[in-house]
Parts: structure tokens; C-alpha cells; sequence
């Protein structure tokens, strides 16, 4: 690993200046995709600002919904009663994600900064625009089994490896960040982005800008829930395809529903249209089939990935109907 | 599986450069900040080595490392403790799993620095010097390895799994403990040991 400067902050506004004034330095919290990268030498800061014992590890309820810290670990958010029983979704994907041991360091926002990536971006000799931009990607015409089939651009065809942040997609959740002109807001579908032509640029932070917490509105989607992950192994492997899927239900009637996809995209996938699709329906497959129907209007196949355009749909199904309680 | 008792003391140790004064009159979040008088504000130059307290199987260390060391190289390098294995040094296949103040985690993907004031269990810390861990024993009794190099994070997994509550089952030690890979397929007499364990009610 290449050698770096340390600075440990005890303070966001410390924190805050040493990164904003070096542009070659980065926060650390949990490192369990950032040390793993310069490791490989894929990512290589000149500076690391350990921010891993600042005060924003607490889950608490607020007036309307919850804050979650953005150093809260993800074991934590996972086993927390009142998420368990108030946003059951966020826990599944949680728990879908990563490895027990991985899972204890890894933080809510270093969930959502974890690069989104694919083998060629963790491969120095191959072409990638994400890692160098400019050099190409390796993927469009290569090995690209994992790849994605929306919002992909001529320079990255990557998906975002995070279960959490379809979880947090789904749910209407809002980052909170704090940067050298003070805090601001995000809604969660607005932090990640798409490559288009900058694929080096995985979401919309600012230079300097540090996530204080995720929120999460108060929500009717405690009870007919679904993350189904489908992958190579049974557990502890990134999603070919995944679905969040929730369900506010009267009797039979779907009053209204919420909708994400990962393994499929550069960001978190939200099925907005299929949401609509679903509201007024009465629960049955039918149902459930035309809004998975909707949800892949624009998908697009490349050499090996093209079997997503059949699991995802089949995916979107199967994640409803387990959440209906059709099937278990 | 003796501990070693070597106690690694200061080598090169410095002063850092605290930059508190000023940037920590500012708090954004005041009232929230619970104080922890070991983490200070620390600035260590690339190559220039850190202090770091650490207190590893119960005995206290005052150490200096440099800031890409990562706790399983601390732990394996200079403190001789090899019962920690590298094996990925990834994050993938669990060899090097430790205990930091009772959570499981990757050694192999934490830097050492970050530990600072922690207190670090690895496999030479759970036994009773030759009473072996309930652990230890089932995992000989149900033969629970074949090359044994995975065994160290296996066991230390495991304990951690039912600490957890997460080893009510065989189905959820096995999603449980999927972090921790066995390349010769011990898998179905790991499971054994550990619902052994678990099924025996004794503290782990």
C-alpha cells in the first residue's frame, strides 16, 4: 500500500477543512472498500482523514421518521429495534449485504461512498474510465456477466454493489451532509448518479463534504416487505440482480408501493413507474407481472449480462409476491 | 496457542503534531460529542510512525506503527501473534477475523491506527492456558478442519455468531458465518461444532 499522511479528526468542521484544502485526500470510516482499493492500488489518496470516531454513530427517532448517523455500522442499523420494526425493508438489505465481520465496520455512509465498480475498474492493467479517465472500458466489450442494463452510458456499464442503498431508495430516505458552506440536504434518489460522461463521479457530493446522516420519513411499509437477492451463492456474494420491494396494503388492494432494483445499474434503481402501476390493483400475479413488465421499459442487454432482462422482471414478481404474502 | 507475553515497547516513539486548539473551537454538533480522552487530533506524515495504545488479550501494548499497517500485520509482525492468518488479505475469506472491544471483524482491512485504545481478542486469547475455549474443543471433536488454516477465524467467528444470537439454527450459521471461507470443505462439521456450542448453553 502506498504510504499516506494521517489525520485523526475529533471534529466535522476539522474533518470538513483538512479535506476540503487537499484535493489528493479522503475521509476513512469503516475502510472496508477504501482500504481494500489501496491495497490494490486502484485508489491511491495522498492523505487520509480518519473520521471514524466522530459523534454521528446514534439511530434516533425523531418527530416524523428516523436519523440515522452516517458512522452508525451496519450490523447496527441491522439489528436496531426500532428500524426492525418500524422500516423492516433496511434491515433485510442490510443483512443481504457483505459478511458478518464486514458488516460490524462497515458505515452507513461509507456504504453509500463505496465505489461503485466491476472488475475491470479493481484491474490496473485493464482500461477503465472510472479508475483513469480517458483510458476506455474494458467491459463494454468484455466479461460483462455483472454488468448493468440501465442508465449506462458509452463509458461505464458498472452497477452500485450496495444492498442498503436499495433499501434506502425505496423508503424516500434523504442524506444529510455537512460541507464548507454548511449543511444541505439531499433526497436519495439525487446522491447517486449515472456515468454519462463522467463515470469517476459515483454521486453528488462536493469537495469537502462530509455525510452527517441518512433519514428515513415515518413509513407505512412495516409489514409486507421483500429484499430478495439473487446471486452466484447463497450468501455473501454482490447481487446479479436485487429487488426492495414494499407493499401498504387494504385487504387485497394495494394502496401504494415502493419499488428498487441493484445489480442493475451505476446508482440505486428506483421503479418509479412500476410504483404507480401497482397502486389501485388488487394483489395478484397478473398484477405484479405488468409492473414488472413496466419497470424494464429501456433495459438493454450486452454479451453476457443479457439473462437480467428475464431474472430482473421474474425478480420484480417474486420480491412482490413474497411481500403480498402469495408465496413465502 | 501460548500467549506471547513480549511486550513491545515504544520503539521511535514521538510526539504529533495536535492540531486542536483552534479547529476544535468550532463544533458543528455540540452536545453530541461524547469525549474519549485517547482519541486526540493526530497528524502523522507518510513513513512517520504513530502511537497507538492497544490492549491485546488482556495485557496492555504501547505501540508505534506506521499508519498503512493494518492490525493483522501489527498482529502477525510485530507482535508474533500468527494464530491470526492472512489469507486474502482482501476481506473475503475471513482468515484473519478478530475480536475488537467483542465484535468480530476483518484484521486484514483495518488499519492498526484506527484501533487506537481498543481492546483486541485473537485466538491466542481464548483459552485458559491449556484449558482450551468450548470452541477449540468442538471444533476437534467434530474434526471441524483438515488443513487448519482457516480454523483461527473460523473459531473466532463462531464464538462471535452465538455472542451474536445469530446460531439458532444450522441454516443461520451458515448464512452467519459465510464470511469465513474453508476451501478444504470442512463446512458441515464447523456448523456441528458451533450448534454444539451453542446447544451446550455455555458462555463463550
Amino acid at each position: 500500500m502506498k504510504a499516506f499522511q494521517y489525520v485523526r479528526s475529533t471534529t466535522a468542521k476539522s474533518a470538513i477543512d483538512a479535506l476540503a484544502k487537499d484535493p489528493a485526500a479522503m475521509f476513512l470510516a469503516g475502510g472496508t472498500n477504501l482500504v481494500d482499493l489501496m491495497k490494490r492500488g486502484v485508489t491511491e489518496p495522498d492523505k487520509l482523514i480518519d473520521i471514524s470516531r466522530l459523534p454521528y454513530n446514534k439511530i434516533e427517532k425523531e418527530s416524523s421518521g428516523v436519523r440515522i448517523g452516517a458512522l452508525a455500522l451496519n450490523s447496527q442499523v441491522a439489528e436496531d429495534k426500532l428500524i426492525l420494526e418500524k422500516w423492516p425493508l433496511l434491515a433485510l438489505a442490510l443483512n443481504a449485504g457483505a459478511s458478518a465481520q464486514l458488516r460490524n465496520k462497515a458505515t452507513v455512509g461509507g456504504n453509500m461512498l463505496q465505489r461503485t465498480r466491476c472488475g475491470y475498474f479493481y484491474d490496473t492493467e485493464m482500461d477503465c474510465n472510472k479508475r483513469q479517465p480517458g483510458s476506455g472500458c474494458g467491459a463494454k466489450e468484455g466479461y460483462n456477466r455483472m454488468h448493468a442494463i440501465f442508465g449506462t452510458s458509452e463509458q461505464c456499464i458498472a452497477v452500485h454493489p450496495s444492498d442498503m442503498c436499495i433499501a434506502l431508495a425505496a423508503l424516500d430516505s434523504t442524506v444529510i451532509v455537512q460541507g464548507p458552506k454548511g449543511e444541505r440536504k439531499i433526497p436519495f434518489a439525487d446522491f447517486h448518479r449515472l456515468p454519462g460522461d463522467h463515470p469517476e463521479k459515483d454521486n453528488t457530493l462536493e469537495k469537502g463534504e462530509l455525510i452527517t446522516a441518512v433519514t428515513l420519513p415515518d413509513s407505512p411499509y412495516a409489514k409486507n416487505v421483500h429484499y430478495l437477492k439473487v446471486r452466484d451463492r447463497t450468501s455473501y456474494a454482490f447481487a446479479l440482480v436485487s429487488v426492495a420491494a414494499a407493499l401498504e396494503l387494504e385487504g387485497k388492494t394495494i394502496k401504494s408501493a415502493r419499488l428498487a432494483m441493484g445489480g442493475v445499474a451505476h446508482k440505486p434503481w428506483r421503479l418509479l413507474e412500476a410504483e404507480k402501476a401497482l397502486v389501485g390493483q388488487t394483489i395478484s400475479e397478473a398484477t405484479f407481472q405488468k409492473a414488472a413488465e413496466i419497470a424494464m421499459h429501456g433495459a438493454k442487454g450486452y454479451a453476457y449480462n443479457s439473462f437480467k432482462l428475464k431474472m430482473a422482471p421474474n425478480s420484480i414478481v417474486e420480491a412482490l409476491k413474497i411481500a403480498a404474502g402469495l408465496t413465502s | 496457542m501460548k500467549t506471547s507475553k513480549k511486550k513491545v515497547e515504544n520503539e521511535a516513539r514521538r510526539d504529533f503534531l495536535k492540531q486542536s486548539s483552534v479547529l476544535s473551537a468550532l463544533v458543528l454538533s455540540p452536545g453530541k460529542a461524547v469525549k474519549d480522552p485517547e482519541w486526540e487530533e493526530k497528524v502523522a506524515a507518510p513513513f512517520e510512525k504513530v502511537s497507538l495504545k492497544l490492549e491485546i488479550n488482556g495485557i496492555k501494548h504501547n505501540l508505534t506503527v506506521e499508519p498503512r499497517t493494518t492490525l493483522l500485520d501489527l498482529l502477525r509482525e510485530q507482535l508474533h501473534l500468527t494464530g491470526t492468518k492472512k489469507g486474502c488479505d482482501f476481506g473475503q475469506c475471513g482468515a484473519c477475523t478478530v475480536h475488537s472491544d467483542g465484535q468480530r471483524i476483518n484484521s486484514c482491512l483495518t488499519l492498526a491506527v484506527t484501533e487506537d485504545g481498543k481492546k483486541i481478542t485473537t485466538i491466542e486469547g481464548i483459552s485458559k492456558g491449556d484449558d482450551l475455549h468450548p470452541m477449540q474443543e468442538a471444533f476437534i471433536k467434530h474434526d471441524g478442519f483438515q488443513c487448519g488454516y482457516c480454523t483461527p477465524g473460523q473459531i473466532m467467528s463462531g464464538i462471535a455468531c452465538i455472542r451474536e444470537g445469530h446460531a439458532d439454527t444450522e441454516d443461520e450459521i451458515r448464512e452467519y458465518m459465510s464470511g469465513n471461507i474453508c476451501r478444504c470443505g470442512a463446512y458441515p462439521n464447523i456448523v456441528d461444532a458451533i450448534m454444539e456450542v451453542k446447544k451446550g448453553g455455555q458462555t463463550v
